[in-house]
């Protein structure tokens, strides 16, 4: 009982929606009032899990601690560096419920979409401007074919 | 693998506890299956609606879009993203209240968009010209991310749901193809093991009363023996006492009197030796 309660406690805290998309999307969505540039400590609950990254990561995830949203350059970002903001916005902000990402950006870390199982923060693959959307690649959608047999 | 079964020291106490457990196996089974069906059921409603859902996804994005290139035409502005994205201030407009639901005991969170009307950090986007536009975009989008947390929701209700049947589904397997089978096995062995201990005792007893009879048989034997020692003797000293006597009545009568007596005494004998049975058999 215990344990259920505290992960009812936890979804409480979380209440933003994050970002991994192109410019035209971001733009879009941010209108529409999904932004929050809080300061940088207090997005990343644990001081622990800052420690460990500061060695690892990139200076992209330092420069974007504090915000909830990650524009992707096409031709400019690195697949490295989208990897490691999806791992900043799924594991170490504890403010997050929904991570919204292109499904073209999406396709350039699918390993790691795919291997995430966790029900909070929960992702989302959206269409951009470009990019029409294609239910063959989503990994929710994949799992739906599946439990169906098709 | 259906063969094993529990160790346990075969007792009748050790019995009435394996049967109220496969009896709570049982029912526990009975319960979990009821609750995967119940589970499986609210789950293919979802999947079905999250199929519905992402289709409609595409659709409404599209239109965001449209309306976004609508507004980056009507202000002739390439700096509006630019603009937009240094104008987020330190709090969300547009947020996420999770609520929970329960599902025959699983809790699913139900995420609900909150839109605090009081902040509008875009105030002075499109303030030259387009701000129709930009007002217009604003509503869409808002409408399309009240879609995608919509859909959210439904996925992770999808994602715990799935999990929590797998989960269930194990245990029903569980209890129906071990746990039952090893109680009903130990059971068995119990009851046979009782059985066995039953024949064992009477068997015993059998073998005791034999031994009994036996031993009286021998009893018998010997008291037998010592009377018919009695019997010869005296019939040694009644042939004696006879021979005197016909000595005797040689002297004094014919023989055929002395004939009838000794008769007489034998058949007292044989009283004698019928007494004795009756006694020996009780």
């Amino acid at each position: 009982m215990s344990a259920t309660k505290s992960a009812g406690s936890a979804e409480q805290k979380r209440n933003l929606i994050a970002v991994i998309a192109d410019e035209d999307t971001t733009t879009g969505l941010l209108l529409a009032g999904v932004g929050q540039i809080t300061p940088a400590k207090e997005s990343v609950e644990s001081e622990e899990g800052l420690h460990n990254n500061n060695s690892t990561d990139s200076k992209v995830v330092s420069s974007n601690l504090g915000k909830n949203f990650f524009v992707y350059k096409d031709g400019k970002t690195t697949r490295q560096e989208i990897d490691d903001i999806f791992h900043l916005f799924t594991e170490q902000r504890k403010d997050i419920a929904l991570l919204l990402i292109n499904q073209h950006v999406a396709d350039l870390i699918r390993s790691s979409v795919d291997n995430y199982t966790a029900a909070f923060p929960a992702i989302l693959e959206i269409p951009s401007k470009d990019h029409p959307y294609n239910p063959e690649k989503d990994s929710v959608l994949k799992r739906v074919r599946k439990l169906f047999g098709e | 693998m259906s063969a094993t079964r529990e160790q346990v020291f075969p007792t009748r106490m050790t019995l009435g506890l394996m049967k109220t457990k496969l009896k709570g196996a049982n029912q526990g089974h009975s319960l979990l299956k009821r609750k995967s069906e119940a589970l499986t059921k609210r789950f293919r409603d979802i999947t079905k609606r999250i199929d519905d859902a992402k289709t409609t996804m595409g659709r409404v994005m599209q239109t965001a879009a449209f309306s976004l290139a609508e507004v980056q035409y009507a202000t002739g502005n390439d700096n509006l993203s630019f603009q937009v994205q240094e104008n987020v201030s330190s709090k969300a407009r547009f947020q996420i209240k999770a609520k929970q639901d329960n599902v025959s005991g699983v809790i699913l969170p139900h995420l609900e968009a909150f839109i605090d009307e009081n902040i509008n950090d875009f105030k002075l986007t499109g303030l030259g010209k387009g701000g129709i536009q930009v007002s217009k975009c604003i509503k869409i989008y808002t409408k399309a991310v009240e879609t995608l947390v919509e859909l959210a929701s439904l996925q992770t209700a999808f994602i715990i749901l799935d999990e929590v049947i797998k989960v269930t589904n194990r245990r029903v397997n569980a209890i129906e193809h071990v746990i039952i089978p090893r109680t009903e096995n130990t059971i068995a062995y119990i009851n046979s093991e009782l059985d066995e201990l039953d024949r064992e005792e009477f068997y015993r007893l059998k073998k005791v009363q034999e031994k009994k009879q036996i031993k009286m048989k021998e009893l018998d034997d010997q008291l037998k023996e010592q009377l018919k020692l009695d019997t010869v003797s005296k019939a040694e000293g009644a042939a004696a006492a006879s021979v005197v006597s016909e000595v005797d009545q040689k002297t004094k009568s014919k023989n055929g009197k002395s004939k009838k007596s000794g008769k007489k005494e034998t058949k007292e004998d044989e009283d004698l030796v019928a007494e004795n049975e009756d006694d020996v058999i009780f």
